[in-house]
C-alpha cells in the first residue's frame, strides 16, 4: 500500500532546479534509503514533504490526501515526523524533556499553563521508555546540549519517533559522528522503527549503511530520480555505480544545504 | 526521590523563609523602608513577567512600559471616570487594560523575533506614550494624574491616619500577599506543559515547529500573559506613588524593567525578582547621594555585562557549588 506519493514535485532556487518534476513513493511499512551525492535534492525532497518549504508545483499525497498546501503542524498531526541533518534539539532543556515535549505536543497537552510538567506520570514513563528504547536513559535529566553527538543524533530522532508517527524521515542520521559509532546508532534506529512498525526514509551517505539496513533505495541526481530498486539492483545498476562512484565517494561532511 | 519532587521541595525551601521574613520585616524596619520594599516587591512583579518573554521565550521586549503604564493609567481613569477609589476594582481594571492592549500589540509582534521584535514593542509603546502625551484632556498630559490612597477589600484608609503609615503597614501587605501569589502562579506556569514549550521555541524555534507546537500562538499568550504581569505591577504602582504620568510609558521605563532582569540575572527563576528589589534600593540611594545617578546606574550596567553577565542570581548559582566544594 502506498503511504506517500508525491506527484511531479518541483522547487527551484535561483536558476538552480533543486528538485526537477519528482514522482515519489513510499510504500506502507518499508525502510527506504534515499542517496545521492550533495546537492542532488535529497534533503530538499524531504523540505518539501515535511511542509518546511512549500514547492513551485506539483502534489503530495499522504494516505491519498492532498497535504501539498496543508502546514507543518497539520502534516505532524497527521503523522509525518523528521529529524535534521543538522541536530536540532532543545539544548538547555534535559534529554528527558526533550523527549516528554514532544509526547506533550502529540497529546495536545502543551497549552495547560497551571499544572506541572513533572506531576503528568504517563507521559513521564513513556518518555522514559522511549530514552530506554534509544539506549539514553542514564542522561534523562542531562541537559541535551551537553551530550555526544552521536548521543544528540540519537535523541533527535527519538524526539520524532515519540511523536508516533506514521513516517519518519531521518535525515542523515548518521552525520558528523565516528565510523566506529555508526553501525550501533542505525541498530538502534532501525531496530525501533522496524518494532514500532513505523515507515521510514533515511537519506545516508554512506553505502555500507544503506545496503545493510534499506528494504529498498531510490538514487537522486542533479533534482531528479535515477533509480529506484532493492539493494541488490542498485548494487547492480551500472548508471548508478559510475554516477555515484563517478562523482562522489560515501560523503559525511554534512554541508549540503538545509533550506 | 524523582527529580521533580526534589525540585520542588528545594523550591519550597527557598520560598518559606524568604516569604516569613517578608513578612515580619515592616515590624522592625521605618515606614520609609517599608515603602521601599513595597516599590521592590512590585517591580519584582514587572520583572518576573517581563522575563517570561526573554528568559523562557527568547524574546527581547523593549516595549514593556506600555502594560506597566496601561496598568497604571486604567487605575487612574477609574478614579476619574469612574470615581471609585476600590483596590479591587483597580486590579480588575488594570489587568484588563493591560490584557487587551498586550493581546493586540502581542498579535502584531510575535511574528517577528530578535532586533525587529525589539523595535517593534519599542515603537508600539511609543505610541501608547504619546497619545498619553498629547491628550492632556483626557490624560492629563506631561501632568499625570493623581490617584488617592485607595480602600482595600472595602476598608478604606481610617480617619486621621498618616497615608505613609498605611501604605507601610496595609498595603504593603496587600502588595505582599499579590507577589506570593504571583511568584507561585508564575512558578507553575514555567514548569508547566507549557513553560516547557516555551523553552523549546527559545532553544530552537523549528524543531518545535516539528514537534506540532504552533509557534507563534504559544508566543503570543506568552506575551499575554507577561503584559498582565507588567499591567498588575503598574496597578499595584500607582497609589503608591499617588500619581501617573506618562514617564512610566517612555521607553526608557521599559529599559528599566530590562536592567532589572538582567541585573538580577534572566537565566534563572528568581534572578528578575532579586534584579526588581535591588535595582529600585540602588536606584534610590543613587540619586539620594548624587546629582550623577545616572551615571552610577551605567556604570553598574557597564560592569554588570563585562563582569556578572548571569546576573546576580546566576552568579551567586554558579559560586554557592564552588565554595561548597571548597569548604
Amino acid at each position: 500500500m502506498i503511504l506517500l506519493e508525491t506527484k511531479s514535485l518541483a522547487k527551484c532556487f535561483g536558476d538552480m532546479q533543486a528538485v526537477n518534476h519528482v514522482n515519489f513513493s513510499v510504500a506502507q511499512g518499508e525502510l527506504l534509503a534515499l542517496i545521492g551525492s550533495n546537492g542532488a535534492g535529497k534533503t530538499t525532497l524531504v523540505n518539501l514533504i515535511s511542509g518546511l518549504i512549500h514547492p513551485d508545483s506539483g502534489t503530495i499525497l499522504f494516505q491519498g490526501a492532498d497535504v501539498t498546501a496543508t502546514s507543518v503542524h497539520d502534516r505532524i498531526r497527521a503523522g509525518i515526523a523528521r529529524s535534521f541533518q543538522l541536530v536540532t534539539v532543545f539544548d538547555q532543556l534535559g534529554a528527558l524533556d526533550n523527549v516528554e515535549l514532544a509526547i506533550f505536543s502529540r497529546d495536545a497537552k502543551t497549552r495547560r499553563l497551571f499544572s506541572l510538567a513533572s506531576s503528568d506520570q504517563a507521559v513521564r514513563d513513556e518518555a522514559y521508555e522511549v530514552l530506554r528504547e534509544f539506549g539514553l536513559e542514564d542522561k534523562a535529566s542531562q541537559a541535551a546540549g551537553g551530550l555526544s553527538q552521536g548521543e544528540r543524533k540519537l535523541l533527535d530522532v527519538a524526539v520524532a519517533y515519540a511523536l508516533r508517527p506514521k513516517l519518519l524521515f531521518l535525515d542523515e542520521p548518521t552525520s558528523g559522528v565516528s565510523t566506529r559509532e555508526k553501525a550501533p546508532i542505525m541498530d538502534i534506529i532501525t531496530s525501533i522503527v522496524r518494532s514500532g512498525k513505523i515507515t521510514a526514509v533515511v537519506i545516508e551517505h554512506d553505502m555500507d549503511i544503506v545496503f545493510r539496513y534499506s528494504d529498498r533505495i531510490v538514487v537522486m541526481h542533479e533534482g531528479a530520480i535515477l533509480a529506484d530498486g532493492t539493494p541488490d539492483e542498485i548494487r547492480r545498476n551500472e548508471q548508478v555505480t559510475t554516477t555515484l562512484i563517478g562523482t562522489s565517494a560515501p560523503d559525511d561532511s554534512g554541508m549540503e544545504s538545509h533550506a | 526521590m524523582s527529580p521533580s519532587i526534589a525540585s520542588r521541595k528545594r523550591a519550597l525551601f527557598c520560598a518559606v523563609p524568604i516569604g516569613v521574613v517578608l513578612f515580619f520585616l515592616p515590624l522592625v524596619i521605618a515606614p520609609y523602608q517599608v515603602t521601599l520594599l513595597a516599590y521592590g516587591l512590585i517591580f519584582a512583579i514587572a520583572a518576573l513577567g517581563f522575563n517570561l518573554l526573554l528568559g523562557y521565550t527568547g524574546l527581547l521586549s523593549f516595549g514593556h512600559s506600555a502594560y506597566f503604564g496601561m496598568g497604571a493609567y486604567a487605575v487612574a481613569f477609574v478614579v476619574k471616570y469612574l470615581n471609585i477609589t476600590s483596590m479591587e476594582v483597580f486590579l480588575l481594571g488594570g489587568t484588563l487594560a493591560s490584557a487587551t492592549i498586550a493581546a493586540l500589540f502581542g498579535f502584531l509582534c510575535v511574528r517577528y523575533t530578535r532586533i525587529f521584535f525589539g523595535i517593534l514593542t519599542m515603537a508600539l509603546s511609543q505610541v501608547l506614550w504619546s497619545l498619553a502625551f498629547k491628550f492632556y484632556w483626557f490624560t492629563g498630559g506631561s501632568d499625570g494624574l493623581r490617584v488617592p490612597t485607595p480602600s482595600l477589600l472595602g476598608v478604606a484608609i481610617p480617619e486621621g491616619q498618616d497615608k505613609m503609615i498605611f501604605l507601610a503597614h496595609r498595603y504593603y501587605y496587600y502588595v505582599l500577599v499579590i507577589f506570593l501569589v504571583g511568584v507561585a502562579v508564575m512558578w507553575i506556569i514555567v514548569h508547566s506543559p507549557f513553560g516547557k514549550t516555551l523553552q523549546a521555541i527559545r532553544d530552537n524555534e523549528t524543531r518545535a515547529e516539528f514537534v506540532g507546537v504552533q509557534v507563534w500562538r504559544y508566543r503570543w499568550i506568552a506575551f499575554v500573559v507577561s503584559g498582565i504581569y507588567t499591567g498588575l505591577a503598574g496597578t499595584l504602582w500607582v497609589p503608591l506613588n499617588g500619581l501617573t504620568t506618562p514617564d512610566i510609558l517612555h521607553w526608557t521605563f521599559s529599559g528599566k524593567i530590562v536592567f532589572f532582569t538582567v541585573l538580577g540575572g534572566f537565566q534563572t527563576f528568581v534572578g528578575p525578582i532579586i534584579g526588581g528589589v535591588v535595582y529600585n534600593y540602588l536606584e534610590t540611594y543613587a540619586v539620594g547621594y548624587t546629582v550623577y545617578w545616572q551615571m552610577v546606574l551605567g556604570v553598574v550596567l557597564v560592569l554588570l555585562v563585562l563582569i556578572l553577565p548571569a546576573g546576580i542570581a546566576g552568579t551567586a548559582g554558579r559560586l554557592v557549588p564552588k565554595l561548597r566544594r571548597a569548604a
